[in-house]
């Protein structure tokens, strides 16, 4: 990658972290009461998966019509159709991390910025966890 | 009230908008837990711009926080023993399943990927059963 794409990189990852700052995933109180469905249901972070997703189903489409990104020679997007196992167990276990901390990996780093002990536990736990998959997927050689 | 809606909504845009620009400059997926991953299994060539991108996320955070006073709230009573069983489940989770909120919730169902429309139902649905089953039992309010 090029001194433009990590520029590029930079400029992304800004404008990500303003937007989850502003949006409410930074509030794990939130996150839990946006999952609560069956206690006090708090729908508003709805509307940041809807605006998001709103912008890049259109974004998306457009920007596929070009040969290739603006400043790289191809595309690097996931190419995997076939739902397996991993995926599914994978996104069960994230999901109860997710539900049991109120945080997802974005907004867990971003809420760093608080400086208060609560994202650091959890953001260092979660590179942790990352940290044992990989040796989890030497032994069993998971597929993906 | 509305207030929440509305800074929901504007920073589901800014997210809209800055995943597009991965895109439309990188040809990438924004998918924040295969990019830290990434940086833990540093390959050459492939890591700065990593960094960068959690870089850029940290300054985003400390920029709202001089302006948003509840940017950060947590309000949430939990041990920091749950908060670590958490974040384990979090880290492991998502490279298992290959994607969190970002890469399968956004930028995935964007796509219409099958596995990510799979991945984001499956990541939702156990988070609301959690929610609901943790709370009845007093690990979190």
């Amino acid at each position: 990658m090029s001194f433009k794409n990590n520029l590029a990189s930079l400029v992304v990852g800004f404008i990500f972290g303003l937007g989850l700052a502003i949006s409410g995933m930074t509030q794990p109180a939130k996150v839990i009461g946006f999952l609560d469905i069956f206690g006090q249901w708090d729908p508003s972070l709805l509307f940041v998966m809807g605006g998001s997703v709103l912008v890049h189903f259109f974004t998306y489409r457009l920007i596929r019509k070009r040969n290739s990104p603006l400043l790289s020679s191809e595309w690097h997007l996931p190419t995997k159709t076939e739902v397996t196992p991993a995926l599914m167990i994978g996104a069960i276990l994230f999901g109860v991390g997710w539900g049991l901390g109120g945080y997802c990996p974005g907004p867990a780093i971003t809420s760093l910025m608080s400086f208060s002990p609560r994202p650091f536990i959890f953001v260092v736990s979660m590179l942790v966890g990352m940290v044992l998959f990989k040796f989890y997927d030497k032994k069993k050689k998971v597929r993906r | 009230m509305y207030n929440e809606w509305i800074f929901a909504g504007i920073g589901g845009l800014l997210i809209g908008l800055s995943v597009s620009l991965m895109l439309f400059w990188n040809g990438r997926v924004t998918g924040i837990s295969g990019i830290v991953n990434g940086v833990l299994t540093p390959q050459k060539g492939d890591t700065r711009w990593r960094i960068l991108f959690v870089v850029g996320l940290l300054l985003g955070g400390l920029i709202v926080g001089q302006f948003k006073a509840d940017a950060f709230a947590d309000n949430v009573q939990s041990s920091d023993w749950t908060l670590v069983i958490a974040g384990l489940l979090v880290g492991f989770g998502t490279i298992m399943g290959s994607g969190c909120t970002s890469g399968h919730g956004v930028c995935g169902i964007s796509r219409m990927s099958p596995r990510s429309l799979v991945a984001t139902v499956t990541f939702m649905a156990a988070g609301i059963l959690a929610v609901w089953i943790f709370r009845a039992l007093g690990v979190i309010s």
